[in-house]
């Protein structure tokens, strides 16, 4: 099963609750800093995500859009 | 690709000002999401406590009145019964429900009122940064108490579910937590649980649910998350306290 | 409604449901305790009614600030102590620009004091027991009518500056039967109100608070307010003069204090019918009759201030008139009642003394 997720950047505060908690660690704090100065979260495209939203259900900031087939 | 989770309608497009993992910003998403699920949000009344989560107003799309620290329970009480069949919910902390606002919120659920709490308790006084609450744990140190809590000063960290249990009309109390996708999860279904039984007029319901507060403990949010589960689920067990369906 | 013998609470308690009053949240607190009981038993017969008695008078005044958000007109009563526990809730109400109507059945003070009628909650009332810039209008009544119309009158009042309004009445006020017509319910519905909360259908949601961290909103705030007082002050400023025309002296008191001072008068008029003394009664105590002292200047010059307290409306008639004439104060505070005749015996000395100055 494929999925694909999408963080917006300017609201993820860099908690890392969602790259803690993903079944496939596909979900990283990039290098990138956003207008408030957060490390924010990027998915990890070299990993396969399979859209099971469990970083969409712990991030605090409701930041991850997640799809999935 | 069908897109399977958005951000919910009820919890509004902007940033929130809770600090990196703190546990009200997930609980707001669930409140966000339960009202969106059972097309709740013209219905719903919600009174914000003074504490860090007095700033709701900003961010949950809904009629909102802001009530005196510790007397949310009370302003709940006045317009549940002038609005009986509006959704009416008050959002507390431990130190707005279980210390200055204990006789409210004791005298809410004896009566029965038909309200709903959303009782956030992360063990301190978040908002003043830090202090000991009532449900801060035995030899937790808080700003306040610096030794760490104890029992022979301080008494032992107050239950509010199992307080509340014995009292006749309250009809339904969970403790939940929101540290795991599991327990976020039985959160979420606990906050609709209870707004469920308030519009079946069941009597008083309060989910109690332990939130992690990284900023006060010291502690990054992955550990305060790790936390809950080591030490405050050792006192404050997860689980139905009180269901009496109506 | 025709003229019916009633207590000042009962008659209190009818008038608020006559002006549309449907929520009333109690506790009890002698000498007041009539109120609560006759609401427990009336509001049932109201569609919409709702009677709590709360746990504490503090939990009382919240839940008047909820039913009062959710568009209702709602009461709470208590007496001295227990108006101490509501000031918290009545600044915020005053911040929130929520009405409401709140009633002091005043007692002996200060700390547990005791039961009997007193004026001692004067500064409390009319200087804003609790915090913050603000103030609310304070009705005096001196008769079980006039409890009836001011609470008639202070739940319109109330509404149309969305302020918190007290009556204050005292122990004796409370308990004295005295024949009262109820004043008739408007036969037009209650204005609507676009401010309260109601579940946000098929509009913006509303949010009712007085939290205001930016310091520039909240100065802003703070003269809306102030602005909003002084509409109050031009408009809704009410007192009764009796025999001030020619007074040379004139006695300010209000309520009970008023009825004694006005016995007194008629007492000495009647032994010595060129003595020239009158009454200046205020009744509303906040906006305090400031202009209507000043303008006795003009043919009094001693101003007799009685007071069941030991002093604090005094304050008010010394700034009213700044500075000029004479101002004497008699006071009996911790829940004395003084008799007429004590009172017209002071009130004759300060009257002869002022006489025999004016010769010289």
């Amino acid at each position: 099963m494929k999925g694909r997720i999408v963080i917006d950047g300017e609201l993820c505060k860099g908690c890392g609750l969602c790259v803690h908690f993903c079944p496939r660690s596909a979900v990283v704090l990039s290098r990138k800093i956003n207008a408030k100065g957060y490390v924010y979260a990027e998915p990890d495209a070299k990993k396969g995500c399979t859209g099971c939203a469990v970083c969409a259900l712990m991030c605090p900031e409701a930041a991850i859009e997640v799809s999935r087939e | 690709m069908k897109r399977i989770y958005v951000r919910p309608q009820t919890l509004r497009p902007v940033p929130m000002h809770y600090c990196p993992g703190c546990g009200h910003s997930i609980i707001h998403r669930l409140i966000a999401e339960v009202l969106d699920e059972m097309k709740l949000r013209e219905k719903a009344i919600c009174v914000p406590p003074a504490g860090c989560a007095v700033l709701a107003y900003n961010y949950l799309d809904i009629d909102m009145v802001e009530a005196p620290h510790g007397r949310a329970t009370a302003v709940a009480t006045g317009i549940k019964r002038v609005r009986p069949a509006n959704l009416v919910f008050s959002y507390q902390g431990d130190g707005d429900l279980a210390a200055i606002g204990t006789a409210e919120a004791l005298h809410a659920a004896n009566r029965g009122e038909q309200i709903t709490v959303i009782f956030v308790n992360n063990a301190v006084y978040g908002m003043t940064g830090g202090q000991m609450a009532p449900t801060t744990l035995l030899g937790q140190k808080t700003t306040t108490s610096p030794f760490g809590r104890n029992v022979k000063t301080e008494g032992p960290p107050i239950k509010v579910c199992e307080l509340l249990a014995g009292l006749g009309s309250s009809a339904y109390l969970e403790r939940v937590a929101v540290n795991s996708p599991a327990n976020v999860k039985k959160a979420k279904s606990a906050i609709a649980k209870a707004f469920t039984y308030q519009l079946r007029k069941a009597g008083f319901t309060l989910v109690e649910i332990l939130s992690p507060c990284p900023t006060n403990w010291k502690m990054d949010p992955v550990a305060a998350c790790r936390w809950i589960d080591e030490e405050m689920m050792t006192v404050f067990p997860l689980g139905v306290i009180k269901d009496l369906p109506c | 409604m025709n003229k019916q013998l009633m207590y000042g609470t009962h008659a209190l308690a009818e008038a608020a449901i006559q002006a549309g009053c449907t929520c009333y949240f109690g506790y009890p607190i002698t000498p007041q305790n009539e109120l609560p009981e006759y609401m427990a038993q009336r509001l049932t017969e109201i569609p919409g009614g709702v009677f709590i008695q709360a746990e504490s008078e503090l939990a009382a005044i919240n839940m008047v600030l909820g039913a009062s958000a959710a568009g209702a007109r709602a009461l709470t009563s208590s007496s001295s102590p227990g108006i101490s526990l509501k000031q918290e809730g009545i600044s915020f109400m005053a911040g929130m620009e929520l009405p409401a109507v709140i009633a002091n059945i005043m007692r002996g003070g200060p700390g547990l004091g005791n039961i009997a009628p007193s004026q001692a909650d004067y500064f409390q009332a009319t200087r804003g027991g609790g915090h913050g810039d603000y103030r609310i209008i304070v009705l005096a009544p001196g008769s079980v009518q006039e409890i009836a119309d001011l609470t008639f009158r202070a739940f319109d009042l109330a509404d149309t500056y969305r302020i918190p309004v007290m009556i204050l009445g005292d122990g004796m006020l409370g308990q004295l039967m005295e024949p009262v017509i109820i004043p008739k319910p408007r036969q037009e519905p209650l204005p609507e109100k676009d401010y309260i909360v109601s579940g946000a259908q098929g509009r913006q949601p509303r949010v009712i608070k007085s939290l205001i961290l930016d310091t520039r909103e909240m100065e802003e705030h703070n003269w809306k307010l102030f602005r909003k007082y002084q509409l109050i002050q031009q408009r809704e400023t009410r007192w009764e003069s009796y025999l001030t025309d020619d007074a040379e002296l004139i006695v300010i008191a209000y309520g009970t204090a008023a009825r004694i001072a006005k016995g007194a008068i008629k007492r000495l008029r009647k032994d010595d019918p060129n003595m020239k003394i009158g009454l200046l009664r205020p009744i509303t105590l906040w906006p305090f009759p400031t202009k209507a002292i000043k303008e006795s200047l003009s043919t009094a010059s001693d101003y007799f201030v009685f007071e069941m307290s030991a002093g604090q409306m005094v304050d008010d008639v010394l700034l009213s008139l700044e500075g000029k004439g004479r101002v004497h104060f008699y006071g009996r505070p911790g829940g004395i009642v003084p008799t007429p005749a004590e009172l017209a015996r002071s009130i004759a000395r300060r009257y002869y003394q002022m006489k025999r100055t004016r010769k010289r």
